[in-house]
């Protein structure tokens, strides 16, 4: 049984229909006004799924890396590929033929709802609200098809996954019925809470006009007011400022301002905000517990749109989790008002901040002083690390968005071709790296140049063209990090970068991309856009560039402060060194502080355990992890654990690390091949290996212990293989 | 008697998803579990790999190999009902002339090895069967060539 309508539904079809169209079904049967409804039952879900050898797909998918070492990013790949698996899949035609006609049949031409109902969603333990996709106002057999392939596909969401392997749940077991229902294109809807969560003996409701995917997305800022439980007597009434409004439009919906006269006044009089709570109070008679109801009027009928229990606090429940993973989700405008804080305030504010810190006299600070400057700058480095993880890793969503709707609209056979738009002309390690690639060619092209960089002459070398070149770079980029390691001489370790990459022929600084296929210009992408749509692309592939952008360059703003730190901690370390010769260098940074703030102090510096010398009797011979950066590259291997590693890699060799740091791009372009240990197709390193066109392998667990610098490795950016050919000896 | 035993081999290859392929590394036997599929007139086993694997090199240098499918169940009753087939001959590259229509058959019954088979870095190859060798029933032995 592939449909079955709501009215039909009984309670040994829970299992079949999911819990919000098993909910409706019982609001139905209590004569609540729900609007006509069909339930897409779970065996068509499964039948689609083994028909078309999606199950095993999925399976194959799922099980690429172990999820608990997969990184959010490396989930947001998993979910990205399986919702491309199911675009792409043709429903089977039993399948195809029974829904068909089964939905025609019965809503025609009119406008739907298109809802997730999973098995287990929305009971009294545990709610899965915001985690499963619904779309509305979806017209038509074809659109509402594609809409359901869409709401199965996002059983497998980044968020869903993580929230269920949260819970315990079986992964492998989860099956997703639909809700098709009719769409009221409601004047003012809102959400109606049994029982307020602050206080059990109030109830609560929030209301927007027009529709309220915006009040559920947290877009439009809801009316609310609180009511007391026993009789529905009004206690208090917020005002929203009320400036957007969710409309229908002719596919979908949009966010509009609202009518000025509108904003003036609530969205819902007394007598309306009665009939919700009553409304409130039948389903919560119908299911014997307390209810969270989304409700709708349309002129003077108040519709029930679903309903579900609230949902009791279980201590095993990860709260932060759930909202950590619906932050990553963003909608567009949501992103958009997000990029105008990031770009607007955020970004100047790092760049500030740094360059005030930059400019400070810490020699002149005593050591006092020294020690709160520390302090300061660890706070302020602190503050921005949460900025990042709160706007930039969230903003990060924008071109993940960009992504899907771009393979929703073509449906590509590679669910990353996406990217290829959103190359930007310039990115800060780029364009280090080309400035880097243009002091070489001049000591590649001159003998000279090059033998006094050998003698160590950096700074005297005679060569206007060079030394306007180095002026220029130290200028811009005179804060990488990597540069003023403890004791070293910066321009030293720059002289060796320089001389190893005019060892590289100029060609080899730019590969292209490999790709055989034909890819799509921004014209052609945006012509497969009705003029309706058109600007909405447009919007869209401009914040995904900005994102794509973004996910390089945050980290060197972020970067750029956490140097000015290190710098105030580093010359506290150095003052340190006559009082504690042999150990200042060991000290941790409060052991620097403390000794800064008090003469008499003596660190106590811990031991390190002894690391086992015993040699393995067992090697890795072929790893796994995700095919980054297309083609094969074998070389030997060079680990970097410390930043000194980056100053001896050669060209050719196989670049293995924890992470490619945007810090340390500037040897990507020496590299026959990338590994690394931190996983994702879209994270700085996979980025920077395909704009060199060099084969990248990420997300190998342990990669920077089980490859040995020396071992010859070949990288297989088509499978995600490094194989480890011959061991040193 | 040949028909049937034909079947026999027909059914234990269409029955399992994996076979134990081994190949020769030098002079040491080497083996791998490996997904294939086996033509109708089981003239031919269809196997996929890529290229920077041992599997791969020993072919290369040795192209004969012998190649394992069996139906255990892992308990006592395999004495008894398990049917183990091996096949002798020699693997190559499938030719690009018949690439297309091997492809198909190979992912007709592994679907979801779509992305691997696909990749610049893997490689079909085609063991062209000689003989197959039967074992049932615990200690019964029957051979055929093909």
């Amino acid at each position: 049984m592939f449909i079955l309508p709501v009215e039909e539904v009984r309670e040994n079809h829970r299992l079949l229909v999911g819990g919000k169209g098993f909910a409706l079904a019982l609001l139905w049967a209590r004569d609540l006004n729900v609007p006509k409804a069909v339930c897409l039952t779970v065996e068509a879900y499964r039948t689609f799924l083994v028909q078309t050898g999606l199950d095993k797909k999925i399976l194959m998918e799922i099980h690429r890396k172990s999820l608990d070492n997969a990184r959010w990013e490396e989930m947001w790949d998993t979910a990205l590929r399986i919702r491309n698996l199911f675009l792409r899949a043709k429903f089977p035609k039993r399948l195809e033929h029974a829904l068909r006609e089964g939905i025609d049949d019965f809503f025609h031409e009119t406008p739907v709802a298109v809802r997730s109902s999973a098995l287990g969603e929305d009971s009294a333990q545990v709610s899965f609200a915001g985690i499963h996709e619904s779309y509305v106002n979806i017209t038509g057999i074809e659109n509402i098809l594609k809409y359901v392939k869409l709401v199965w596909a996002s059983l497998w969401s980044d968020a869903a996954i993580l929230y269920r392997k949260e819970l315990g749940l079986d992964l492998e077991r989860s099956v997703m019925a639909v809700v098709i229902q009719e769409f009221v294109p409601g004047d003012c809807s809102g959400v109606f809470f049994g029982k307020n969560p602050m206080d059990g003996a109030q109830s609560v409701v929030e209301a927007v006009y027009g529709l309220n995917q915006g009040l559920v997305d947290g877009t439009v800022e809801p009316d609310r007011w609180i009511l007391r439980r026993t009789d529905g007597k009004v206690l208090s009434h917020a005002s929203a400022l009320r400036t957007k409004v969710i409309r229908p439009t002719q596919k979908g919906v949009s966010l509009v301002k609202i009518d000025p006269k509108k904003s003036q006044v609530a969205p819902l009089s007394q007598k309306r905000v009665q009939a919700v709570f009553i409304l409130g109070q039948k389903a919560e008679e119908s299911f014997g517990r307390p209810q969270d109801v989304e409700w709708t009027f349309r002129n003077m009928t108040l519709y029930t749109l679903q309903s579900r229990p609230i949902t009791t606090d279980r201590e095993d429940q990860p709260k932060d989790e759930k909202s950590w993973y619906l932050s990553l989700r963003r909608s567009l405008t949501n992103l958009h008002e997000l990029r105008i804080r990031i770009e607007k305030h955020s970004i100047p504010r790092m760049i500030r901040e740094s360059e005030t810190m930059a400019k400070q006299d810490l020699l002149g600070l005593s050591d006092k002083k020294l020690a709160g400057e520390i302090q300061r700058r660890k706070k302020i480095f602190a503050y921005w690390v949460d900025v990042y993880w709160k706007e930039f890793i969230p903003f990060a969503h924008g071109f993940r968005l960009f992504g899907q709707v771009y393979n929703d609209k073509i449906h590509p056979e590679d669910p990353y071709e996406f990217v290829e738009l959103l190359r930007p002309k310039s990115m800060f390690s780029l364009d280090r790296n080309r400035m880097l690639q243009d002091m070489a060619a001049l000591i590649k092209l001159d003998k000279k140049l090059a033998q006094k960089m050998r003698n160590g002459l950096l700074e005297d070398v005679k060569h206007p063209e060079f030394e306007k070149l180095l002026k220029k770079f130290m200028g811009e980029y005179a804060n990488l990090q990597i540069f003023y390691e403890l004791d070293s001489a910066p321009l030293e370790r720059l002289s060796v970068l320089l001389l190893e990459l005019a060892n590289t022929s100029l060609s080899e600084h730019k590969k292209k991309p490999c790709t055989a296929r034909k890819l799509m210009s921004p014209e052609q992408f945006l012509s497969k856009f009705n003029k309706e749509e058109r600007d909405y692309a447009r919007g869209l592939l401009d914040l995904g560039k900005f994102s794509y952008r973004l996910r390089d360059d945050d980290n060197i703003y972020l970067g750029n402060i956490e140097r000015q730190m290190n710098r105030a901690i580093l010359e506290g370390r150095k003052r340190l060194k006559p009082r504690f010769p042999s150990r200042y260098l060991k000290f941790s940074d409060k052991q620097i502080l403390n000794s800064l703030r008090d003469i008499k102090y003596n660190p106590v510096v811990e031991r390190s355990k002894r690391k086992q010398t015993q040699r393995p009797t067992w090697q890795a011979r072929q790893l796994k992890g995700q095919p980054a950066g297309k083609g094969l590259a074998t070389g030997f291997a060079h680990v970097i654990s410390e930043d000194a590693d980056l100053f001896e890699f050669k060209k050719g060799e196989i670049l293995v690390c924890d992470a490619v740091d945007p810090n340390m791009t500037f040897v990507v372009p020496l590299a026959g091949g990338i590994v690394e240990r931190r996983g994702g197709m879209l994270i700085h390193g996979a980025i920077i290996a395909r704009e060199y066109g060099i084969p990248c392998v990420t997300g190998i667990a342990d990669a920077t212990e089980l490859i040995k610098t020396g071992d010859s490795v070949t990288v297989d950016g088509f499978l995600g293989l490094v194989i480890i050919e011959h061991r040193k000896k | 008697m040949s028909q049937e035993l034909k079947k026999l081999v027909q059914r234990t290859l269409e029955s399992q998803h994996l076979g134990v392929l081994a190949t020769l590394d030098k002079k040491n036997p080497y083996e791998n579990l490996v997904a294939f599929v086996s033509t109708k007139d089981l003239k031919n086993i269809i196997f996929s790999t890529a290229v920077y694997t041992r599997k791969y090199a020993n072919l290369r240098a040795f192209p004969h190999v012998s190649f394992l499918v069996d139906t255990r169940s892992n308990s006592e009753k395999d004495f008894h009902e398990c049917v183990a087939v091996t096949a002798l001959g020699k693997a190559r590259e499938v030719r690009k002339e018949e690439q297309e229509k091997i492809l198909h058959l190979y992912l007709k019954k592994h679907p979801y090895l779509e992305d691997f088979v696909k990749s610049p870095s893997c490689r079909l190859l085609n063991i062209q069967v000689k003989k197959y060798i039967i074992v049932s029933e615990f200690q019964k032995v029957l051979e055929f060539s093909v």
